[in-house]
């Protein structure tokens, strides 16, 4: 390997000349992991943990501290803390005000970390070596990672880790976290960073911290002195943002990209779909016989496995949809198109950084939500906050998916680009966009008048996503959609059965309308015959209160009931003879506005800080979504 | 890309007393020396941690469709800035140099 053999090893690490290893303590060892945004935190993390945990190309994605076990070389189990990332100890938002708890021991079930790795840029070490200064300060055993190594000699820069080391002192690894280049170094550094005595290390000289000139200028005389060599320009970079953020290439390739996105999910998905649907059903007749008893059987099947199946069929079109948001955000185009929607946020009260959120919104609220904490200006952070359920989230999905495919036939719009049911799928997420946008400005204008907000944001570098990073997220959400489906929706479907099949006449259940789901549907159906709905919609628009996927599984349940013979009636057609085309409309207009989500408005209460948020958000979404749902019934029945 | 510059084109000097010149008055590939951050004390760390510091130079590489906010390299890295803000970075009076590419290859920054 010839990047190895040059004079500055790129795995090198290179001790000060003080600080032996001896047996350390057997308690647990939390040891942080700190760096200035988009440094690799988060890469080696995933590389020393294996948990899998969300990366991204763009500034500011990790909003909390995760904590996952590393192994050191010697077997070691060590707890490592992955921070959100800083640019100085003196914290401009909410999760920069985290790490810096962290670090200081605020945090009182954490106690103050045993050592701290602070990563940094090898391909901009001067700007990153001010945050050097105050970590340093802190006095904790400290390991500095020196990341993309491999990226710093390709573009023809340098650097002398033991010189570096020398001058900090503190060991210093010069690694790639994304190709694990050195990274056992790092795992080194964790066998023996809790037994290393600080004490005995170097005293070096630091800059007052306050005197951010100073820090600068000490950072350049570290630099200097360690020989280091800046990397050329990314060459790719500026090319590719010369495309990118062209006048009119930009915004073009923008619209492309999020076109292109949808259209993959809708026709790409579609074969993967029938297959875990022809499995589900398959699997659901091959278990049937194998149960004596029939109402456990009945429980068991179309109770529990064709309610939850209904959900599960979703799973690859929302881990397709993860892909390309995943691979939007690692190549670096996130933060291009931050920068592109900055002009357009602005004019509604709004700015590019909440473009983030917003799109992350298009996935799940509840993480878009939590990245607000990026935004620094409160008023901002809350205004995003309240719109961030308006974005169509993939809960939606299922339930758009369902009653278009029903309602809707696929013909060619624009050619084999765009087809009917895309076009409508895309309409409905612009209706979410534009509510959005509504509520923003209404907030604006009363209650949340906008000051001055300002827009400072770090383009990275592109890079090429890694698969390795890809898979770990889409297993990660695998295994959260799973979750959900196995509790969740798995409870829901399981009430709802038993519900459908009580109170028990002459020892034989009753009729599902004269059931117990079927009486509360009655009662709520005053309330939406307007929307053209009927009492099984009521049943589902009840039991979907807890999460919007809901209602597929409850409607699955409740024709399973009625087609218990028919099994060839699929909840397409089922549906269509329930519900009128301008109802179906209805239905869809209702599920983009409406807050169906237990779990966002527990995650608005956590953010805002009381009940009073999520509760005005709940109604005001609610009303919204009733009163529009209305006017589109009466405008499109006749 | 294209890094060659045409030495012979200088810069057209503009209405702009010198004094009163900001970031904002760079030409794409020009580069000046930055003088004084006239924005809140908070914001003038933010900025200063991404690099942006009194005597140090800023390269205007480029902006957002619309002109609008316009990204600047300093320090080593390239940070987007909304024009307002770009506007109250005021440069060294006279330090304004380089050239603004030509027109042949005006779609690269």
């Amino acid at each position: 390997m010839s990047a190895g053999d040059s004079c500055h090893n790129l795995s090198a690490v290179s001790e000060p000349a003080t600080g032996q290893d001896s047996e350390g303590r057997s308690l647990r060892h939390y040891v942080a992991l700190v760096g200035p945004p988009n440094a690799g935190k988060t890469t080696l993390f995933n590389r020393l943990t294996g948990l899998r945990q969300k990366v991204a190309n763009f500034p500011g994605v990790t909003v909390e501290y995760h904590v996952g076990k590393a192994r050191s070389s010697g077997g070691r189990e060590v707890f490592l803390i992955d921070l959100p990332g800083i640019y100085s100890l003196q914290p401009r938002s909410e999760d920069e005000e985290v790490t810096r708890d962290v670090l200081t021991g605020a945090k009182a079930d954490l106690g103050t970390p045993d050592a701290v790795i602070l990563i940094l840029d090898a391909t901009n070490l001067h700007r990153h070596l001010l945050l050097a200064a105050p970590i340093l300060s802190l006095g904790l055993p400290t390991l500095v990672v020196l990341n993309m190594a491999d990226d710093l000699e390709a573009r023809g820069g340098s650097v002398d880790a033991a010189a570096l080391a020398a001058q900090l002192g503190s060991p210093v690894a010069l690694i790639s976290a994304a190709t694990g280049l050195g990274v056992q170094k790092v795992e080194q550094f964790l066998d023996g960073s809790s037994a290393r005595p600080h004490a005995a290390a170097k005293r070096v000289e630091l800059p007052i911290l306050q005197d951010l000139p100073g820090c600068r200028r000490w950072a350049g005389q570290i630099g200097k002195q360690s020989d280091y060599r800046a990397p050329d320009p990314p060459l790719w970079t500026r090319r590719l943002d010369g495309l990118f953020l062209h006048p009119v290439a930009g915004p073009l390739g923008f619209l492309a990209v999020v076109i292109a996105v949808f259209q993959a999910i809708f026709s790409g998905a579609k074969p993967l779909m029938d297959g875990v649907e022809n499995w589900i059903t398959v699997s659901g007749e091959a278990l049937a016989p194998l149960i004596a008893n029939d109402l456990l059987r009945g429980f068991l099947i179309e109770g529990i496995w064709s309610g939850v199946g209904s959900v599960i069929i979703f799973l690859p079109q929302i881990l397709l949809l993860f892909l390309f948001i995943g691979i939007l955000e690692d190549s670096g185009y996130l933060a291009r198109a931050a920068l592109i929607a900055d002009r357009t946020m602005a004019f509604v009260g709004l700015q590019g950084k909440a473009f983030i959120p917003l799109l992350s919104a298009y996935a799940c609220a509840v993480p878009a939500i939590m990245a607000t904490r990026t935004i620094e200006n409160k008023r901002d952070r809350l205004a995003t906050i309240l719109i961030a359920p308006f974005m169509t989230c993939s809960a939606r999905l299922p339930v758009y998916l369902l009653i278009i495919a029903a309602f809707i036939p696929d013909r060619p719009l624009l050619g084999p680009l765009l087809g009917t049911q895309t076009a409508a799928m895309l309409g409905l997420y612009v209706l979410g966009f534009l509510a959005a946008v509504g509520t923003a400005q209404l907030l604006r204008s009363t209650v949340l008048r906008r000051q001055q907000s300002v827009f400072v944001l770090e383009l990275p570098p592109y890079r090429m996503p890694s698969l390795r990073s890809l898979g770990l997220r889409l297993f990660d959400r695998a295994i959260v959609f799973l979750k959900r489906a196995g509790t969740v929706i798995l409870t829901v479907s399981a009430c709802l059965w038993i519900l459908a099949h009580l109170p028990y006449k002459d020892g034989k259940p009753p009729q599902l309308e004269h059931s117990y789901a079927g009486q509360i549907g009655h009662i709520v159906e005053p309330a939406i015959r307007p929307l053209g709905f009927d009492w099984k919609i009521g049943v589902g628009l009840v039991t979907s209160l807890a999460a919007r996927e809901v209602i597929i599984g409850t409607l699955g349940t409740i024709y399973g009931i009625e087609n218990a013979d028919k099994d060839s009636v699929s909840l397409q057609e089922a549906l269509k003879k329930d519900l009128s085309p301008a109802g179906a409309a209805a239905l869809l207009v209702f599920f983009a506005f409406a807050m169906q989500c237990f779990s966002t408005i527990a995650v608005v209460r956590r953010e805002t800080g009381g009940w009073f948020w999520p509760f005005v958000q709940f109604f005001y979404m609610s009303a919204f979504a009733y009163i529009s749902a209305w006017g589109t019934y009466i405008l499109l029945d006749h | 890309m294209q890094l060659t510059f045409n030495k012979q084109t200088d810069l057209p000097e503009t209405t702009v007393p010198d004094a009163r010149r900001s970031l904002v008055d760079l030409r794409c590939g020009q580069t000046a020396v930055l003088e004084s951050l006239d924005v809140a004390d908070d914001l003038s760390r933010r900025l200063m941690e991404l690099g942006f510091f009194p005597g140090g130079d800023v390269v205007a590489a480029g902006c957002a469709p619309g002109g609008d906010p316009r990204v600047y390299r300093v320090d080593g890295s390239e940070i987007a800035l909304r024009t307002e803000t770009a506007r109250q970075l005021k440069v060294r009076a006279g330090s304004i140099r380089g050239d603004v590419p030509s027109k042949s290859n005006s779609g690269l920054p």
